[in-house]
């Protein structure tokens, strides 16, 4: 599995899966091994916990075809403790990253940076002499976009969670889990 | 037992119990000691002591394959639970219904490098269909009910239930639960009517349909379904090296094995197949050759009971997903009332060339050039002798595909073997597991000199446990197929496969002192006309293991062969002789 930090280009075959699982120890290795040993790359991952206590939610997201994604749903689903995977249709949800960027900016150049930081309605959560830290959250392309602005003043750290991803309207993805 | 507080251990061997276990192989050790207390006295609870571990986990998918219940292996944390680890992976990968239980070190040691700690089930994630942790004693009945429950259903496959030694020792309140809370496991989907017809439809469209018939028949139970359907359709079939003995060999349908080692009959007609009914199979590549290559006309209707396996390898134009039984008997029904509508097929061009590729390619040997036994005869006359009621359980190797090829198998579940893993040593203690659940029957190990030696220390076992198996060593003094290979591909070049077991050899180890020294009998035989005798004294002896060095030609190769990468047109019936397709077809 590599975790894929630099490249924020998503390919068209991008492909984000809703997981629910149960929440109990374990759970996420059995899912990561299982992309690992069936020889599937994960490009993001993100897990917590749901409105039941007893369901985490993982969501993955992979670089692959629909054949191949296919595959990775139905052994997935074998897992026993997988409850639900949802193919999420790009167009019809709403997905977000959080990213905290470290950038150098002393007197002369920290103005443009916070406009920068303004422009993409991010927010400045820390800041020194010589740098500060900026917090957005946003699609990949956002962030991307946002990190190309910044790239010239010079980046020193970044950090990035994995996308999470939410059906618009008004159904839950949730509500039927419980029953099995 | 319901609301008597003991000991988790003792929950441990109640749990068994009620789960339906009835024999546990197993070798005890620190971590799993609480629980060996209960089990000396559990009654309607065998236990067989093994030698080590790993023939503890063949011999319970042995006992499994023998008789479809779930069988069960025993260990203590660490290496004894390592041990396991190639027999779960065989029988994970040959979808044994497997409950392997472990101790573990106690719960406050997890995490120390603690002696004898290992994390078995971090380890066996990847070769098991689910396992689980126990450190609370409470929780030993719902997760051993929970382990047979999933072993069994569905697919099956190999459950770990790994228990702490904390928990073993620990008191509770032993309730066997009413329900199984596994919400994330629904193992048993319906077979769609819709996809039903549809490959009924193929089926009556085809000019040249097959069946290929996978282990999934036999784990399924579902043979005499299979059977009429495909008495209802006319067609022919193939048995996988998985599926030997879900049909009768003898049933007129029967083209044979396919794949690597297949009849040509078997192995052509899924080549120019128009439709390929699989139920069962899984596309394996010792079956189909190159993929690109393999049936490349057909079009494919795949059944099987785990949606995974269905498309994996090869793209299905017809999925369905149930139980094997299930869906040959609607799609009998379904054919038979469409065969009554208006029925236009016609198999007699096809089966003309089937029948024709069967007549001029049988499977059969050629004398060997050294004057010693040809192993192939060895293997044919055990068969005759033994007939089809006996259990053959091989090794892996030339003699396991010898013994695929030359045992005529009537009755399922009569052909153990290591399919998937091809895992050398699964032969002797998967007998003994056979044995233990089948003590009626004859029981045949049949062997290679190379795989004997990696587990024949459970003869000890099968002596002192009276468990009278019968082993043929097919002793070519060499590891057979690998030699085969250097023999076709390395310009014999014998790297490292002559074993010195055979004749003309030093003989270490000596199998029929080996034997003796275990209390078997041992009989050696060393020309083509003591053979018969041989098994024939075998065959009498009832009241211990028998163990038969049979001395045979190292030079013997497994034929038909389609070589690996290549496509299955290219298949071999001996050195360098291909089917004379343009004649025969």
């Amino acid at each position: 599995m590599s975790m894929n930090t630099t490249d924020f280009v998503m390919t068209p075959e991008s492909q984000t899966l809703s997981v629910l699982v149960e929440n109990k120890p374990g759970v996420l290795t059995r899912v990561t091994a299982l992309f690992s040993r069936r020889g599937y790359n994960i490009s993001s991952l993100a897990v917590g916990p749901t409105e039941h206590p007893e369901i985490s939610r993982i969501t993955v997201v992979v670089d692959v075809d629909q054949r191949r994604l296919e595959q990775i749903t139905k052994q997935l689903n074998k897992l026993v403790n997988v409850l639900k995977i949802v193919q999420l249709d790009a167009r019809a949800t709403v997905q977000r990253e959080l990213i905290l960027i470290k950038v150098t900016a002393d007197n002369s150049t920290r103005t443009s940076v916070l406009e920068i930081v303004q422009m993409f309605r991010a927010k400045v959560v820390d800041a020194a002499a010589d740098s500060v830290t900026v917090e957005a959250t946003g699609t990949q392309d956002k962030l991307s976009a946002l990190l190309g602005m910044l790239e010239s003043f010079g980046i020193r750290e970044i950090v990035k969670s994995g996308e999470v991803a939410i059906g618009r309207g008004g159904r839950a993805i949730t509500d039927r889990s419980l029953l099995g | 037992m319901t609301g008597q507080q003991m000991t988790g251990a003792q929950a441990l061997v109640e749990s068994l119990k009620h789960a339906g276990a009835e024999v546990v192989f197993g070798l005890p050790g620190g971590a799993i000691l609480p629980t060996y207390d209960p089990l000396m006295d559990a009654e309607g609870l065998r236990h067989v002591l093994v030698r080590h571990e790993q023939g503890a986990g063949h011999a319970a998918s042995g006992y499994a394959h023998a008789t479809g219940k779930v069988g069960v292996c025993l260990a203590t944390s660490g290496p004894g639970a390592t041990n396991l680890i190639t027999a779960i992976a065989d029988a994970q990968m040959d979808s044994i219904p497997m409950v392997a239980i472990t101790g573990q070190v106690g719960s406050m040691f997890i995490g120390t490098d603690a002696f004898q700690e290992a994390d078995i089930v971090g380890m066996t994630m990847p070769i098991t269909k689910h396992n689980f942790l126990v450190s609370s004693a409470d929780d030993i009945p719902k997760v051993i009910k929970q382990a047979f429950h999933i072993a069994s259903t569905g697919r099956p496959g190999v459950v770990l239930v790994d228990v702490t030694k904390d928990a073993q020792q620990s008191m509770t309140q032993f309730v066997w639960p009413e329900s199984l809370d596994l919400p994330g496991y629904r193992p048993d989907p319906r077979p769609h009517s819709k996809q039903i017809r549809e490959a009924a439809s193929l089926l009556m469209e085809a000019q040249r349909p097959v069946f290929l018939l996978g282990g999934g028949v036999l784990r399924g139970n579902a043979s005499a379904e299979v059977t009429e359907l495909i008495d209802v359709s006319g067609a022919p079939f193939v048995t996988t090296l998985m599926a030997r003995g879900a049909l009768p060999d003898s049933h007129p349908s029967h083209l044979g094995m396919p794949g690597m080692h297949g009849t040509v009959a078997a192995v052509s007609a899924l080549q120019r197949s128009d439709l390929i009914v699989n139920i069962g199979a899984r596309f394996d590549d010792r079956v189909t050759g190159v993929l690109d290559s393999f049936a490349p006309n057909a079009k494919i209707v795949h059944a099987d009971i785990d949606p995974a396996e269905i498309s994996k390898n090869r793209e299905a134009d017809v999925p369905i997903v149930g139980q094997a039984a299930d869906i040959a008997r609607a799609l009998s029904d379904e054919l038979r009332e469409r065969i009554a509508a208006d029925d236009t097929r016609d198999y007699s061009t096809w089966w003309n060339t089937l029948n024709m590729l069967r007549e001029n390619y049988p499977l059969g040997w050629t004398e060997t050039e050294d004057g010693l036994t040809a192993p192939q005869k060895v293997i044919s006359r055990i068969g005759e002798i033994s007939g089809p009621d006996s259990i053959y359980v091989a090794g892996v190797g030339q003699h396991q595909m010898w013994s695929a090829q030359f045992i005529k198998y009537e009755n399922p579940c009569t052909w153990l073997n290591s399919g998937g893993l091809g895992t050398m040593g699964y032969s002797v203690p998967a007998a003994m597991g056979a044995k233990v659940g089948q003590p009626d029957r004859v029981v045949w190990a049949i062997d290679g000199d190379g795989c004997f030696q990696m587990t024949n220390q459970e003869l000890a076992t099968c002596v002192i446990d009276n468990i009278p198996i019968k082993v043929a060593v097919i002793n070519n003094s060499s590891l057979g197929m690998v030699r085969q290979w250097q023999n076709l591909f390395y310009d014999q070049r014998y790297s490292n496969t002559e074993l010195n077991t055979g004749h003309g050899s030093r003989r270490v180890p000596d199998f029929v002192k080996l034997a003796e020294a275990y209390g078997c009998v041992g009989l050696r035989c060393e020309r083509d006309e003591d053979i018969d005798a041989t098994i024939q004294q075998a065959m009498e002896i009832n009241d211990r293991p028998v163990v038969i060095d049979f001395t045979v030609s190292a030079d013997a190769m497994v034929w038909p062969m389609v070589p690996a990468g290549v496509s299955n047109d290219e298949i071999q019936i001996a050195q360098g002789m291909s089917p004379e397709w343009e004649r025969d077809i």
